[in-house]
């Protein structure tokens, strides 16, 4: 039986994560995430899980130790945010290259400089190209589920490869919501045995752990990493379908709302999908065709499935809660740009830079964009592909 | 040895054979290679001790060949060698020689 409780978004990822009961973990406080590993680790203390807490002096540390109990044959678990992430960089594409299923959830918080704490995609943004597979959460219900979901992924044996869980910092991770809790042996017959794949503690089996690959294989190596990416989805899919006859919650690669006959939309990640979807449907009270896609599985991006997803728009405006500096656009818009390349017939794409350090993401904001692509259906005048929104002039 | 192919690689690059590094034969490294010249051998073994490679073989307590298969021919042993009566018993030749 469900059990419906009001908990804040790392709550309820702690609650996961107790729920998973794994073998090891080895975390590093930071804001905004340190709430849910402070709340691991009283499951620890207080013996609700068995698993071996690693206290570690960075997260440079933290990443190595789990790769290290990763390749000994445990199922790993780590947290971090912002400046926590970047500082594993190095390790992040160990554990992917490894090809070692440590499940890592990731409270969404700016980059520094500016010292900023609170909610931004710019640190798991940072990341997109590590070979980690990336999750993003709406709220904190997304996140307990996709938590739940990424061992599955991550762990599957055609897969093999670290999985970010993406919450927003503050907006989801300090917030209180409604949600519902599976029950704890629902939780681990979902998620089953961890199975290890040439472990290094079978000592019946010995194995080596990163060797040096030269010119005569290293690119081997790289197809094959490629070549699992692309299997990624299927097995998302697999997953979301035996989730959702366990929840009766519904997954896929992303959602869409009120998008199949709509002209013009939104893509936005995270939090502020939501208050887009209020606004979506006040635009469509007034007879405007809006709608909305918001990508759950963002590495690797499923671009086949979201340029047939969209490609039928008039005008679409990508929102970006961090920008990717190089005089370039936001990283969303540049994967939905990609997506959208092969077709002939396609819509304009515009690009908007939101809520960058927790910048309030209002629903005027919202009013604001889907009235420009109104404007731009209308006259078929781009006043700018790309525009920071909510600043001051 | 035939490369093996993309489909063919291990997961994440993970030697799954335990000793397969002898297969990986370095010789092909060298540029100076070292000779043996054996009348002038005391039998110290100090190449043995010293050679970082393992690629000066001993057999029943004696000097044997070099193991050119894996000798990077990088010099110490020829450097350590104290020869006879200041003649080498180790000298490093152009590899092509
Ligand atoms: S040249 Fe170097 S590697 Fe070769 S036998 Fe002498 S010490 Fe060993
Ligand atoms: S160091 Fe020179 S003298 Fe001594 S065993 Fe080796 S080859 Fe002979």
């Amino acid at each position: 039986m469900a059990k419906i409780v009001a908990v804040t978004g790392n709550e309820a990822v702690a609650n996961a994560l107790k729920q998973v009961n794994p073998d090891v973990c080895a975390a590093y406080p930071i804001t905004p995430q340190t709430e849910m590993m402070q709340r691991f680790s009283s499951f620890v203390s207080d013996g609700k899980v068995k698993t071996e807490i690693i206290l570690v002096e960075s997260e440079h540390s933290s990443m190595s130790a789990c790769v290290g109990a990763c390749a000994a044959g445990g199922r790993v678990i780590t947290a971090t945010s912002s400046q926590g992430l970047a500082l594993m960089y190095e390790i992040l594409y160990i554990a992917s290259g490894t090809r070692l299923p440590i499940v890592m959830p990731v409270v969404n918080r700016a980059l520094s400089a500016p010292l900023n704490i609170h909610g931004d995609h710019s640190d798991s943004m940072g990341a997109r190209d590590t070979g980690w597979i990336q999750l993003w959460s709406e709220n904190a219900q997304e996140a307990y589920d996709n938590t739940i979901q990424a061992f599955r992924i991550a762990e599957h044996m055609d897969i093999r490869l670290p999985i970010m869980i993406n919450m927003d910092g503050f907006i989801i991770s300090h917030s209180i919501e409604r949600m519902e809790y599976l029950d704890d042996d629902q939780v681990q017959n979902f998620v089953g045995e961890f199975k290890s794949l040439n472990p290094l503690l079978d000592l019946e089996h010995p194995v080596s752990y990163g060797p040096l690959i030269l010119t005569d294989y290293y690119m081997e190596f790289r197809k094959a990493q490629d070549d699992v990416e692309s299997k990624v989805p299927g097995v998302v899919l697999d997953v979301a379908k035996d989730f959702e006859k366990l929840s009766g919650r519904t997954y896929g690669l992303f959602e869409t709302y009120r998008l199949d006959d709509a002209e013009i939309a939104l893509i936005i990640l995270n939090s502020a999908a939501g208050t887009s979807k209020d606004v979506v449907d006040e635009f469509r009270d007034k007879g405007i065709k809006a709608g909305l896609l918001k990508p759950r599985l963002y590495r690797p991006f499923p671009y086949k499935e979201i340029g047939e997803a969209l490609k039928h728009l008039k005008a679409v405006c990508v929102l970006d809660r961090a920008d990717a500096f190089g005089g370039s656009f936001g990283p969303v818009y540049m994967d939905i740009a990609t997506s959208l390349y092969p077709y002939k017939e396609r819509p304009v794409l515009i690009n908007k830079i939101y809520g960058l350090g927790g910048r309030d993401y209002l629903p005027d904001h919202a009013k604001l964009v889907l009235n420009e692509l109104v404007e731009l259906v209308g006259n078929g005048t781009v006043k700018s592909y790309k525009e920071y929104i909510g600043v001051r002039e | 040895m035939k490369l093996k192919n993309w489909k063919e690689v291990t997961p994440g690059a993970v030697i799954t054979e335990a000793g397969s590094s002898v297969k990986f034969k370095t010789g092909s490294w060298r540029s100076l290679k070292p000779v043996w010249i054996e009348e002038n051998c005391i039998q110290c073994l100090f190449c043995w001790i010293y050679c970082p490679d393992m690629a000066v073989k001993v057999k029943d307590g004696k000097r044997t060949e070099f193991d050119y298969d894996y000798c990077k021919g990088c010099g110490i042993c020829a450097l350590e060698c104290p020869g006879k009566k200041g003649n080498k018993a180790i000298l490093m030749v152009e590899e092509e020689k």
